[in-house]
């Protein structure tokens, strides 16, 4: 492997701010958190995918892919992260390598589509992905992009993350820590205020910071760069002098927030967005460490304030779909998101949560579980899709929530599902968010089409006696 | 009567290209009781499977030996010999159907001789299961060719000579650019003659988004393997695109099977190609709904000529889909103003419009300037909304829509409710004109002030005459 890349991956693998890590022995640690996939019997994204959903939502950035066309070519533009200004993230640049490159080498069309890029798009930044074939024919992006970025005179940033090295979970913090090495804390702000914060791992998917943003921006808060989600890359470069940092749960890019800590002394914690407690846990986290940080002590109070008025007007319209939904059965099977916390807005709405997963889960998360659903929680670790079918076929539950890949096994067994994953196009982050998914939930359950499709065909009714 | 250019940029922008493996998974999703599988890392699969997930909102069954860096160095035998043992297990296939990636191309794994050994080794565990491997670099060709490359090492490994031929079975070879529907709409008109159709691969078969009895991890229908091996027994086949070409020599010289290849059948003299041969096949007089169909095409035809001619259009897609919708434009009097392609075929040279280019949807949306519509897959959206132009989505992928499965473009039918879609695109888009749309130009305005003239008339831009390209 190259060695670059290894390492990079060794350090990655020793995050000391993992608690899945801390739990591990030396030996265990050493393999990192990627399971050896089983052939014939594996799912998802690799770590080149992994990199480009980190990085890809920086807007500006011409985002060029060095390899074959698999990778760019039946991938681009199909992930769903908002902008609210430039659109060049959503242009597809790949070098699609043809035969010649695999033998001869790949490093001079590199170079020259870099070039092509500059002249025609002139972006603030290019970032540059290897991908399988090319890091195996020995391209050296490094290099390229160094040679490109002194020719150019303009940041061209390597993501050394190709597919094979492991699942897209590696390739997040690869991407992330392509920034740290290149872009974090390359250029100054013009401006700075006791507000600043980082938000990281978050890519404003369907456009849920915007369902965020209003809350910062009533309490004055800056957010000096989201790390990704509709991010600019000068925004991203001065990142280093926020004073706080919220880390997004998933984990995904814990390396930023923090090697940025140790760094920059930039303070973090982890929050969420989903669910009503985790916001308000969230805005006070963020007050708190600016406070500590040396803002006004007046923002503590204010933001209490907010979220006593935000709570009430969350919790005073989900009780408005209480009396139909009342007793109504939810399986809530969830990836990345922390399922409890949507679990308590479902249980305020009046639905029955029968089960949800744990895959993710950490230990506290299933505590918590326990403590919100009760001792006989039904905790699935892992359900085939066979089962997940023959639950909903036997109407264990009424509807289900989940991620994109078991929809068509709920809409096959005729049972309304919700997608609560990442390609999906409705936003669900904040005190907005709940309200809208609990409403989504509603419509879903009520709609009228669910009857049609479970009445029998006329050729299976058994004929009846007025027909004699 | 086309010039076929290469693209010479180094920098592919906004692909319209797909892989090769996914071409040839996507014959093998057109299989019953089949897994396909791509040998090589994980992400790969993931991409296609996710792709055609939204293009057909269904479910795909597709699997990965996934290689990481080290099984790739050391050969992939060992992920291909453990990939087929889980698979067999857990879903028990008919048929697992193993298409290459660049990666293990560029290692240059020997994968029908792991799967010789691989059989002598497992014999008894995996009785009951074919297995099929076709080479497909991503780094070479495109989806069409990977489709193609499927289809033929399909009919290669299972089609064997047969002792007698099955009076009115019609083999039908489809190509990758045939939807769901056009199958179905084929299927039928072979039945029209009293002939029994055998389509391989057959996507309307477990595409065609019905819903099943039970959860199954396979494919939901297709063709079966005993399907393909009564290709043999077929007394004529009919295949759709120039891509196909391979599978019906392949058929020809193994089991001395008569085959017609049509290079598209969209389009009243394209169909009634198919008809004649049909009514010769079977001995039979077209029936009267077929009739009627027809006729209804010549009157959307002469409907529809109002609103394709002159037309300016832009297409971006592979070499076969490319020749059927060019072709109809052109015969509706509409000008194919641009054509972007995929990949290099023989058929491209037939395409009637001046230069098809093999490049990416950056050069269509440069050609497209001036154009009035634009078709091409979903990821044209970008560029018809620069363009301020319509976008017609054809192709996969069309994430975007639903019902790219029900689209029907082939036999009078389909040319008909083609036609009718261009059509109802350009009045949608109907230009209103206004009180400035036909200014005088700058001499005239001159003379007309009493100034001097400044030239003669000569010097006014060119009348755009729409070139004539014979049939
Ligand atoms: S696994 Fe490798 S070749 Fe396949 S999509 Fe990912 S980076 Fe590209």
């Amino acid at each position: 492997m190259d060695a670059r890349v290894s390492a990079k991956i060794q350090s990655v693998f020793e995050e000391p701010a993992c608690e899945h890590n801390q739990n591990k022995d030396e030996k265990a640690r050493k393999k990192g958190c990627t399971k050896q996939l089983s052939p014939g019997a594996a799912a998802g994204g690799c770590a080149f995918d992994g990199a480009k959903i980190a990085l890809q939502p920086i807007a500006d950035v011409a985002h060029l892919v060095h390899g074959p066309i698999a990778c760019e070519g039946n991938s681009w533009d199909n992930r769903n992260s908002s902008t609210s200004g430039p659109q060049l993230y959503r242009t597809g640049f790949t070098t699609d390598i043809g035969e010649l490159d695999v033998i001869y080498g790949g490093e001079k069309r590199l170079f020259k589509s870099i070039r092509e890029i500059i002249d025609k798009y002139d972006p603030p930044a290019v970032f540059v992905y290897q991908t399988c074939v090319t890091a195996l024919i020995g391209d050296d992006i490094e290099a390229v992009c160094k040679r490109a970025a002194e020719k150019f005179g303009k940041p061209v940033v390597p993501v050394n993350a190709p597919g094979f090295v492991g699942p897209k979970n590696l390739g997040n913090k690869l991407g992330a820590e392509a920034l740290l090495d290149y872009v974090i804390g390359t250029e100054e702000p013009e401006v700075s205020t006791p507000y600043d914060i980082n938000i990281i791992g978050e890519y404003n998917l369907a456009g849920e910071l915007w369902q965020v943003r209003p809350l910062l921006d009533a309490l004055g808060i800056r957010v000096l760069a989201c790390i990704s989600g509709d991010g600019r890359y000068h925004e991203v470069a001065r990142s280093h002098r926020a004073r706080a940092a919220m880390m997004v749960c998933s984990k995904s890019m814990i390396n930023v927030a923090r090697k940025m800590e140790e760094r920059y002394g930039i303070p973090f914690f982890e929050g969420s967005f989903y669910g009503i407690e985790d916001m308000s846990d969230t805005l006070r986290n963020l007050a708190r460490l600016l406070v500590a940080q040396g803002a006004p002590a007046d923002l503590l109070e204010r933001t209490e304030a907010l979220i006593a008025i935000e709570e009430e007007r969350a919790w005073h319209r989900i009780a408005a779909y209480r009396p139909r939904l009342e007793g109504k059965k939810v399986l809530l099977i969830t990836g990345g998101v922390k399922s409890w916390s949507v679990v308590a807005a479902l249980q305020e709405a009046g639905l029955e949560v029968v089960g949800t997963s744990v895959k993710k889960s950490t230990k506290e998360d299933k505590e918590k579980i326990k403590e919100i659903m009760g001792e006989d929680a039904h905790m699935i670790d892992d359900m085939t899709p066979r089962e997940m079918f023959r639950m909903l076929r036997e109407a264990r539950a009424d509807i289900m929530l989940s991620g994109g890949r078991s929809q068509f096994v709920a809409l096959k067994a005729k049972m309304p599902w919700l997608d609560i994953n990442q390609e999906r196009h409705y936003a669900y982050a904040g005190y907005e968010g709940m309200v809208d998914l609990v409403r989504e939930i509603s419509k879903t359950l009520f709609n009228p089409v669910w009857e049609q499709v479970r009445a029998p065909a006329p050729w299976d009714v058994p004929a009846t006696a007025e027909e004699c | 009567m086309a010039t076929v250019i290469d693209s010479k940029k180094a920098c592919a922008v906004n692909p319209l290209k797909m892989s090769q493996p996914l071409g040839a998974c996507y014959a093998f999703l057109g299989l019953a009781d089949t897994m396909p599988m791509m040998h090589g890392s994980q992400g790969c699969t993931s991409f296609g499977l996710v792709l055609l997930v939204r293009h057909f909102k269904e479910a795909i069954p597709m699997q990965t030996t996934a290689m990481n860096e080290v099984s790739t160095i050391l050969g992939g035998m060992d992920n291909i010999e453990q990939a087929l043992l889980n698979i067999k297990k857990r879903a028990n296939p008919a048929l697992i159907a193993i298409a290459s990636t660049g990666l293990t191309e560029t290692k240059g794994d020997d994968v029908d001789g792991y799967l010789r050994l691989i059989r002598a080794r497992h014999g008894e565990t995996l009785a009951g299961t074919e297995v099929v491997y076709v080479s497909a670099p991503d780094y070479v060709g495109a989806f069409q060719d990977g489709w193609a490359a499927a289809v033929k090492a399909l009919v290669t490994a299972f089609a064997r000579p047969a002792a007698t031929r099955v009076a009115g079975r019609i083999g039908v070879l489809p190509g990758a650019h045939l939807t769901p529907a056009d199958l179905d709409e084929l299927r039928e008109l072979i039945e029209a003659f009293g002939l029994e159709p055998v389509l391989v691969p057959d996507l309307s078969r477990s595409l065609d988004g019905h819903i099943p009895d039970d959860f199954t991890p396979t494919t939901l229908g297709g063709a079966t393997l005993d399907d393909i091996r009564e290709l043999a027994a077929c007394e004529h086949v009919i295949a759709i695109g120039e891509q196909m070409r391979g599978a019906v020599d392949s058929l020809a010289t193994n089991a001395g099977v008569p085959g017609t290849v049509f290079d598209r059948l969209t389009g009243l003299a394209a169909t009634d190609a198919l008809v004649a041969l049909l009514m010769r096949l079977s001995g039979k007089p077209a029936p009267a709904r077929l009739k009627r169909q027809r006729g209804q095409l010549l009157d959307a035809m002469l409907d529809g000529h109002f609103h394709l001619g002159g037309k300016r259009v832009a297409i971006g897609a592979e070499p076969d889909l490319l020749f059927a919708l060019a072709s109809l434009i052109h015969e509706m009097g509409g000008e194919v103003a641009a054509a972007v392609t995929t990949t290099h075929s023989p058929v491209l040279a037939r395409v009637p419009t001046a230069e098809v280019l093999v490049g990416d949807l950056e050069d269509l949306e440069q050609r497209a300037a001036g154009c009035d519509l634009l078709l091409t897959h979903a990821h044209g959206r970008q560029a018809a909304a620069r363009l301020g132009i319509p976008l017609m989505r054809v192709g996969i992928p069309q994430f975007d829509r639903l019902g790219a499965a029900h689209q029907l473009s082939v036999g009078y039918r389909g040319t008909r409710d083609l036609i009718f879609a261009l059509a109802n695109l350009f009045l949608a888009h109907l230009h209103a004109h206004g009180p400035d749309d036909w200014p005088l130009p700058e001499a005239a305005l001159a003379a007309a002030r009493g100034a001097a003239p400044a030239g003669c008339a000569c010097s006014a831009p060119a009348e755009t005459v729409i070139p004539i390209i014979p049939a």
